[in-house]
């Protein structure tokens, strides 16, 4: 057996769309159960959740190992996807006068390379929206006062640091601000970090009110994007899921009815979740 | 039941040879009994044409009752038309309304191309079968009875159903991709299933697999267009079998 025909042979190339179509689609699990804080926590908690969730996955490194699975995966399956479409283009140079291929197949299973290219393109404009303003642009930072925790001796004060417990004597406690970082006062002690308000940025893309932001005017347009891209998104998994199955040979006739019907709560359930965040801000529902 | 006729508008391609450009063709043919078969009514509509000194339309038919797998038309933007398991010989003209406007075109892939009107040369599924669509059996005077082997009632059953496959391409025909998944599959798990195929199981499959890509035929998107239009119904169970078995072969195969 050749090496080449892991990536070349038609039913090789398949098995990779199929895992990596299954790899994204735990990713979205993960994503949209993050992105939900920005609407089920409200107000400086659901602020403060926010940022710190934001700040915990650029920082910890196994979800840095993780998002790099994920970039690659997306590549991947974005060029083997489409390199597939390439090949079935020539499969059948010349069309046909009348195809009634509604007959026999759901539009989703035939467009899938359509719906990808969709999905592909909404997924460059979203990092170009927040994860390249994260990673590259200064965003004003988030900082906030940390409360001590309770200590017995009102003197001393203990606070966490790399994980043991440092004790400080004093009188009061203020809480410095700087750009980055929150200082005791008068002290090199670190007791938290500044987050980037990854919040406010995503509060003003889609909100109308002013956040401290510039009331932003894109916001419309915006929401209605990202409501169709997801709409394009539960098209490609309606099929896609349970899809991913057949093609890695999974069939088996008390599991695949399940699968199907998996893979359709899926394809409805995540995009319309996802879904719902940017119209619940742009409502005003969320601040 | 008396039999009814009916008055019908067909559009059909026509070409020369392999090489010319071919067009669709509108045709108009009356007094088509409703009882008659689609390939009567194309005889039909070949005797008004040589009787106004035309050139016939070419198409493939042979034993006209769904089992050689010759007649192959896409009939109203349909592998062997709107009816179900059934190939074109067996597709009734009690299907179609008078005055209706049917289109006849021939199976559409690269791997498969047009000889002359409505023939396409599908010697690229016998190359499959070539490559790996058999069983090595000694033949050199202590043959083996065949049913001397005992075969679980279920491994039978799905072998027999796989096996009904005439190797008419409407698969291919009705995929968007012009897979050949469902041929391939079936031909593949008619032998994976049986103790006399298991020997060569391995290799079978990554050969067939092999002249399927180099054939041209398209990647399978599990659209399932092919067994909806399937005239023998075979299953979709088939290729995913098929992509276990050539995913145990790939990992494993030296
Ligand atoms: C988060 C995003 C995405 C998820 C969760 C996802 C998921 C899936 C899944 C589960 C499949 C089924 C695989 C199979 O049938 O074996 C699939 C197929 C496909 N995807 Fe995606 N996909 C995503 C993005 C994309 C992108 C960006 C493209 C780029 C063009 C794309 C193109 C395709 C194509 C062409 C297929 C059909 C491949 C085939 O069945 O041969 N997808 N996708
Ligand atoms: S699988 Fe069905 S449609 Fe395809 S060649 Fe065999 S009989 Fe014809
Ligand atoms: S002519 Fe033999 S199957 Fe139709």
């Amino acid at each position: 057996m050749s090496k080449s025909a892991i990536l070349r042979s038609s039913i090789a190339k398949k098995y990779w769309m199929a895992l990596t179509g299954l790899f994204l689609c735990t990713f979205l699990i993960g994503h949209l159960i993050g992105n939900l804080q920005l609407i089920f926590i409200h107000g400086e908690e659901g602020r403060r959740a926010f940022n710190e969730y934001a700040y915990f996955m650029q920082h910890n490194i196994f979800i840095k190992v993780l998002s790099y699975v994920t970039y690659i995966s997306i590549l991947f399956h974005a060029i083997d996807g489409l390199m597939l479409a390439v090949q079935n283009k020539k499969a059948r140079p010349q069309k046909y006068a009348y195809n009634n291929a509604g007959a026999n197949s759901s539009t989703a299973s035939r467009q899938m390379a359509l719906l990808g290219s969709i999905v592909l393109i909404f997924i460059v404009t979203h990092m170009v929206n927040f994860w390249a303003k994260m990673h590259f642009e200064h965003i004003p930072l988030h900082t906030y006062e940390v409360t001590l925790p309770q200590q017995t001796n009102p003197e001393m004060v203990y606070y966490t640091h790399n994980h043991s417990l440092i004790p400080i004597q004093v009188d009061k406690v203020v809480v410095v601000r700087d750009e980055t970082n929150l200082y005791l006062e008068n002290t090199d002690l670190k007791l938290g970090e500044g987050y980037k308000d990854l919040h406010s940025v995503v509060m003003a893309f889609f909100g109308q009110s002013k956040n401290g932001f510039v009331t932003n005017s894109l916001a419309l347009w915006a929401t209605i994007l990202y409501v169709i891209s997801m709409a394009v998104m539960a098209f490609h998994l309606w099929h896609g899921f349970a899809s991913a199955f057949q093609s890695l040979g999974l069939r088996h006739k008390r599991y695949t009815p399940i699968i199907a019907v998996t893979g359709k709560l899926f394809a409805i359930v995540v995009p319309f979740l996802f879904a719902i965040i940017p119209v619940l801000i742009f409502i005003g529902y969320v601040k | 039941m008396a039999s009814k006729t009916i008055n019908i508008n067909l559009k059909i391609w026509r070409q020369k040879n392999a090489n010319s450009k071919g067009s669709m063709e509108t045709y108009k043919l009356d007094n088509v009994s409703t009882d008659s078969s689609f390939l009567e009514m194309l005889d039909q509509l070949n005797e008004q044409l040589v009787n106004e000194r035309k050139e016939p339309i070419a198409f493939d038919h042979d034993c006209r009752e769904g089992i050689c797998g010759s007649c192959s038309l896409f009939i109203n933007g349909e592998a062997h038309g709107p009816d179900r398991a059934v190939t074109t010989c067996q597709l009734h003209m009690r299907k179609f309304k008078d005055g209706e406007t049917i289109y006849v075109e021939p199976w559409r892939a690269k791997a498969f191309p047009v000889i002359k009107d409505l023939v396409v040369d599908r010697s690229s599924f016998d190359r499959i079968q070539q490559a790996g669509g058999f069983v090595s059996v000694n033949t050199s005077g202590n043959t083996i009875d065949a049913n001397a082997i005992p075969i679980g009632k279920a491994a039978a059953d799905k072998a027999f159903e796989a096996a009904t496959c005439i190797g008419c391409g409407a698969c291919v025909a009705s995929c968007v991709n012009a897979s050949a998944m469902l041929f391939v599959s079936a031909k593949v798990s008619q032998l994976a299933l049986l103790p006399q195929g298991k020997v060569e199981a391995q290799q079978r499959v990554l050969n067939m697999v092999k002249q399927m890509d180099e054939e041209g035929f398209g990647n399978c998107t599990n659209t399932g267009a092919c067994a909806v239009e399937c005239p023998k119904e075979i299953s979709l169970e088939n290729i995913a079998r098929m992509n276990r078995e050539y995913l145990k072969a790939m990992v494993s195969a030296e």
